[in-house]
């Protein structure tokens, strides 16, 4: 897994409560038997004003100059933030593959949807959880002065507005943390336990052995 | 100290290791697999050079690509046919069980489940698909999982995991005739929010719970992630037991015997502590419809369209406002008064034997009325058509006007064919109302069974009992 340890980008406010995963990907994109590529399509129907199928040249389709992904001051962006229970919807990974493979590395919001939030952790995308008054004041920032951005240290927990050096902590879970830091592989490390899931497997076999016929 | 949880027991069964990290490793006894969410799984364990920890706890089935038109043997799309080659050729490499696209058992992965006896009491069920939270209706821990962790369990048969919080909605005295499983939810939905559960596992009870049907419990269970929560369940009872027994996976004999004895423990103590409780009083429950582009943006049948100036949060307000443009409906409007292009009866939530039997009591010897483009119902399996059709449920739907379909997920998110255009409006018995679910710009509102082929018949809603 990608490691994520110290991160600096532009912040891109998307000022909308309850985004769901059909919004990040939409279902068409879900027919790719790959990781990549999902990029182009982030927010498909938000973004273009036609409709978006898999192997389509992008570069030449309508795009909504109202959303604010397409919006110039944003170009290049890397850190997205966002509103209430982000991530939303379907277990489908692909979302977090799509916001990776733009080029977000982080997303900051008041909540985010639990599977959504557990499957950024699986590709080094770290979500942080701020207050609700921190986030709206940060939409407000964002809004005044072009070109914001935030440095992200994750060893410290801690945001550095670049503007006015402002800082502004964050918590995250102190395994999660480690594992983005060193971008563990979260399947060698269980198997580095497989000698406690056998035994537990003998043990519950006893117990409940219709599971193990 | 208190008793435990339905919840805690179900966790500390499973419990392998607590890690000093905060972390514990809990085992996972079945693993359902579609074609959507596994590729890149497979791909991930081939390339490791893993192995499967455990394929006899895996079942694979495809549903969300395949075509349900009754004539198509093959898929013209070619990128969905890649994906459910694919399926094949990792089931046949690694040698999981798979219902394939020309097995009679075909279906959707969570009508399946339970259908085969794959579901039992008591497991640890996980798939990379949210709505898995259908299983808890049997008394099971039963969550969805990302493709990361798709591959972490056929690698490991377990997941790191954190306990959650637990939830308990008690659903207590009695519903009101023409009220079904699907209004239960919807209104706990809205009376929660989508976001209400997050963070929990809920624990469904009280005598309204208790009184639905082994199918009304995982419609209700299927929609818990629309809640925010992962997991919800229900313990098991006689009827559990009884809906199980001799189903084709389901234990047999002296096995059967223990496994019931078993299941009778799974039960949260009289003095478990819930972290945070509901009650609602089922008399209170009317049919319910979604007007917005949230599944907590519901109402009751008999009231109109909200207006979003009453809501005092600017974000809220925003999000209403949008969501009406989407729906192209006015404030204000009696949700009656909405007329409809499409019907879809099917999905993971209302796609069973009792959903049709429901639809089709209400559609008999109606006609679907003409401002109708299509009303289709797709059933949840293959055994569930051949049932329907023994029946005489599909005659009932093919006279009043309605494709009978085959089996699969169709039109709740619309990756195969089936799919709303532009600004179509749909009475739908699936689980999100999201933008662009069933197709872009396509306008979806949820709705249960009966209301389903009301709206048919009607052409707008209204209720059932009132044709």
């Amino acid at each position: 897994m990608e490691k994520f340890q110290v991160h600096e980008g532009i912040v891109l406010p998307l000022d909308r409560a309850n985004v769901d995963t059909d919004a990040i990907i939409p279902k068409q994109f879900l027919k790719s038997i790959k990781r990549t590529g999902f990029g182009p399509n982030l927010f498909d129907e938000w973004r273009y004003l036609d409709h978006g199928e898999p192997d389509q040249d992008n570069s030449s389709r309508p795009i909504n100059p109202d959303f604010v992904l397409n919006e110039p001051r944003y170009e290049g962006a890397s850190i997205l933030l966002a509103r209430d229970n982000f991530g939303c919807g379907s277990s489908r990974e692909h979302a977090p593959w799509a916001l990776s493979d733009y080029g977000f590395r982080c997303i900051i919001a008041p909540s985010f949807a639990d599977i959504f939030f557990n499957n950024c952790f699986k590709n080094g995308i770290l979500p942080i959880v701020l207050d609700t008054k921190v986030v709206d004041n940060l939409f407000s920032q964002v809004e005044m002065s072009p070109g914001f951005s935030i440095r992200v240290d994750l060893s410290k927990q801690l945001m550095t507005i670049m503007e006015d050096q402002s800082l502004i902590r964050f918590e995250i879970d102190g395994f999660r943390k480690e594992a983005l830091l060193q971008g563990l592989d979260d399947i060698g490390m269980t198997l580095a336990k497989a000698e406690l899931i056998r035994n537990y497997e003998e043990e519950r076999r006893k117990i409940t052995p219709w599971l193990f016929s | 100290m208190s008793g435990k949880t339905l919840y805690d027991k179900l966790w500390d069964q499973h419990l392998v290791h607590d890690d000093p990290n905060g972390t514990s490793l809990i085992y996972i006894d079945r693993h359902l697999v579609h074609e959507v969410t596994s590729p890149q799984a497979f791909e991930g364990l081939h390339l490791a050079g893993r192995k499967f920890w455990r394929t006899e706890s895996t079942v694979a089935v495809p549903d969300h690509n395949v075509p349900t038109t009754v004539d198509s043997a093959t898929i013209d799309d070619p990128v969905s046919r890649l994906q459910i080659q694919t399926l094949d050729q990792n089931c046949n490499h690694f040698g999981v069980t798979q219902f394939g696209m020309s097995d009679p058992r075909q279906g959707i992965v969570h009508i399946i489940g339970p259908e085969q006896g794959i579901t039992l009491p008591g497991m640890t069920i996980v798939c990379g698909d949210s709505h898995t939270s259908t299983h808890g209706a049997f008394g099971a821990l039963a969550f969805g999982i990302g493709t990361s962790e798709v591959e972490h369990v056929m690698a490991t048969q377990c997941l790191i995991s954190r306990k959650s919080k637990n939830m308990r909605i008690r659903v207590e005295g009695h519903l009101s005739h023409g009220v079904t499983a699907k209004d239960v939810v919807l209104a706990i939905i809205g009376k929660i929010g989508t976001a209400g559960g997050t963070g929990y596992a809920i624990e469904f009870a009280g005598s309204v719970i208790e009184l639905l049907s082994m199918e009304g419990r995982m419609t209700v269970c299927n929609m818990t992630i629309e809640a925010g929560a992962r997991a919800g369940m229900i313990r098991p009872d006689q009827k559990t037991i009884d809906y199980i027994e001799g189903r084709p996976y389901a234990p047999k004999g002296e096995m059967w015997e223990k496994a019931v004895a078993n299941w009778e423990e799974l039960v949260s103590d009289s003095d478990a502590v819930f972290d945070h409780e509901i009650v609602i009083d089922g008399a209170e429950i009317a049919p319910q419809v979604t007007w917005g582009t949230s599944p907590e943006m519901v109402v009751d049948l008999d009231k109109s369209v909200p207006d979003p100036s009453q809501e005092t949060d600017p974000i809220k307000q925003e999000g209403m406002q949008r969501a009406l443009e989407y729906m192209g409906l006015e404030p204000g409007t009696p949700i009656s008064s909405i007329p409809l292009d499409l019907i879809f009866i099917g999905s993971c939530t209302n796609s069973r034997i009792e959903d049709l039997r429901e639809a089709a009591s209400v559609a008999k010897g109606r006609k679907v009325a003409q401002n109708i483009k299509q009303a289709l119902v797709v059933p949840g399996s293959g055994l569930v058509k051949k049932q329907a059709e023994e029946e005489g449920l599909h005659r009932v739907f093919i006279d009043a006007g309605f494709e009978w379909r085959n089996p699969g997920c169709s039109m709740c998110l619309a990756m195969n064919s089936d799919r709303l255009r532009p600004k179509e409006r749909c009475a739908s018995t699936s689980n999100r109302n999201f933008e662009g679910r069933q197709g872009q710009g396509g306008r979806t509102h949820l709705v249960s069974p009966a209301m389903a082929a009301a709206a048919a018949i009607a052409g707008h809603f209204t209720d059932p009992a009132r044709l």
